[in-house]
């Protein structure tokens, strides 16, 4: 079976700074794939080679058999790569239902359809009684989930989540844990940079470890958990 | 119910705007009239770029420079008919817009503002020693012809109101149309994040060059039509750089981002540049500019919407004490 998405030998420098290096890793449909690393290990900015805000400096990335290195983000969020932002980036000066509208108008013009569209995305992230409020009134968590409703109205088939738990409460992880399995269920791949490890380790099929911007590991979360390598990039040695 | 209410208001605001010329027989007050229609047009036409889209241009005299030249000598040498060359001029501004904002729109917020001043004192220099288009003398517009066909009118100043209403309409009408389709959406969501609008499959390029597209040909129109009204253009009335900075302050004034916002700058404005150049006379030369100034800075620091926004604060304040009642 082809892989949804096949990084190969992924290197991103900035001048002297090498923030990736070497990266290889498969993501098949429908998987969800755990990045996890110390601060400052380069998954950010692998998130941002692989929805095309960074040209990566070398390696390639194929998408659905694809070669889509370079591609630029609107072109990446037509193939069906759709991200959230560390930092949220909400459209401020629009309703809840507004900002969804954008994602949704990637595929459907027509706004009465991309209304539709909307509506039910947000309801399936569970933000249908918040749809006509300005969305800077949100709370934080929501406005993390109002992302993700958002990259999904742009109907992907990867959904890159960025610390979309950074910041929750205990009971607000556990609701965002049910979310990312309901996405998955949609048959939407997901790649999930995430520092909450009891958010990530229950629903991860596979995880992917980074440090100093190279590929220390890879395996299932228990595999993880015990690869001492990983042990020694999280408590020093 | 609301849509009705709202139709029953636009067609009452269209009947009076009609009927005032006719009750304002003074032919200075006529032409006060028209210049606030005037503003009002090119303000609403700076909006959809600078507004909705959030690309300030401080250029836009360019804009309205080329439809104003493009008509004249297009009639001049051609002998076409300032209805069409209205249109040619608009289109043209439209591909120029489109050229110039291949290379400006890389640079982002002040940066594309300041590129935009200097493709607009580029151009007025170009036309001052350009020849071929009057140089520093200027262009008049013949009189051989009169009336609605020639779009020149001696007697009376009532046809150029009308006309002046007619294009504040359509380009109210297009700029409503924009607003509701997916274009308004796009253009609000990359002056909001533009990364964000990105990642949604929002080309930024692309959707600022249809912004400036649409709102540089509704600005050509105004130039046409000034060039009619005037019957004299050069490059010192069209192509100035003040020019562009009053298209920028109705709406910034009136709010940006707001369908009205320009309407309602382009009154107070115009309404201000009027009476201090009668109170003050030839001896108050830069009294409306140490106003503008002034207006600048208050609407800066308290009502940075504008006064639709300040109206709107005021409806919520009104009505959200009548709930609590």
């Amino acid at each position: 079976m082809n892989p949804l998405l096949d990084v190969d030998n992924l290197g991103k420098r900035f001048g002297g700074l090498v923030a990736n290096e070497g990266i290889s890793f498969r993501l098949t449909e429908g998987q969800i794939v755990g990045l996890i690393g110390p601060n400052g290990a380069g998954k950010t900015t692998l998130f941002n080679c692989l929805a095309g805000f960074y040209p990566p400096s070398e390696g390639t990335i194929h998408f659905r058999g694809t070669d889509v290195t370079g591609y630029a983000p609107p072109q990446m969020a037509r193939l069906g790569i759709a991200r959230t932002f560390q930092i949220v980036r909400i459209f401020a000066s629009m309703t809840v239902l507004e900002n969804v509208m954008v994602g949704t108008m990637l595929r459907y013009k027509r706004v009465p359809v991309a209304q539709e569209r909307a509506r039910d995305a947000l309801e399936f992230c569970g933000l249908g009684g918040r749809i006509e409020l300005p969305a800077a009134n949100l709370t934080v968590a929501e406005q993390r989930r109002l992302e993700v409703a958002r990259a999904l109205a742009t109907e992907p088939k990867l959904l890159l989540l960025d610390e979309t738990m950074a910041g929750l409460t205990s009971s607000e992880v556990q609701e965002a844990v049910r979310l990312i399995k309901a996405i998955q269920t949609r048959g939407i791949a997901c790649l999930i940079v995430e520092h909450v490890m009891e958010g990530i380790m229950p629903i991860a099929d596979h995880m992917v470890v980074l440090d100093y911007g190279r590929k220390i590991a890879e395996g299932t979360p228990a595999e993880i958990s015990k690869n001492p390598a990983v042990l020694a990039a999280y408590l020093g040695e | 119910m609301m849509a009705r209410r709202r139709n029953a208001m636009i067609l009452a605001a269209l009947a009076a705007a009609c009927i005032l010329p006719l009750l304002v027989t003074n032919p200075g007050h006529q032409n006060f009239l028209i210049l606030i229609l005037m503003f009002a047009q090119v303000g609403v036409a700076w909006n959809i770029l600078g507004g909705y889209a959030g690309q300030v241009s401080l250029g836009h005299a360019a804009f309205f420079g080329i439809g104003a030249y493009t008509s004249t000598v297009l009639l001049i040498h051609v002998g076409l008919s300032p209805w069409i060359g209205m249109l040619v001029g608009g289109i043209v501004s439209a591909a120029f817009a489109v050229l110039i904002g291949w290379p400006c729109f890389r640079l982002k917020g002040h940066y594309f503002s300041m590129a935009t001043i200097a493709v607009a004192e580029i151009m007025q220099v170009m036309f001052t020693n350009w020849e071929g288009v009057g140089g520093a003398v200027g262009l008049y517009v013949p009189l051989q012809q009169q009336g609605w066909e020639a779009m020149v009118f001696n007697t009376s100043k009532l046809p150029y109101y009308y006309i002046a209403l007619a294009l504040l309409a359509a380009t109210l009408l297009a700029n409503w149309a924009v607003e509701r389709s997916f274009l308004g959406y796009y253009f609000r969501a990359i002056k909001d994040e533009p990364e964000a609008a990105r990642s949604l499959g929002v080309s930024l390029t692309r959707y600022k060059l249809v912004a400036i597209a649409i709102s540089s040909f509704f600005t050509a129109l105004g130039g046409s039509f000034y060039a009619q009204k005037e019957l004299f253009i050069d490059p010192g009335s069209v192509l100035t750089t003040s020019l562009s900075i009053k298209m920028a302050l109705v709406t910034i004034l009136g709010g940006v981002g707001s369908l009205l916002g320009p309407v309602v700058g382009s009154m107070l404005l115009t309404g201000i540049e009027e009476v201090t150049r009668q109170v003050f006379g030839g001896s108050g030369q830069g009294t409306d500019l140490i106003l503008y100034a002034l207006i600048i800075i208050v609407v800066a620091v308290f009502y940075p919407a504008g006064i639709m926004g300040w109206l709107k604060q005021l409806r919520q304040r009104v009505f959200g004490a009548r709930e609590r009642k």
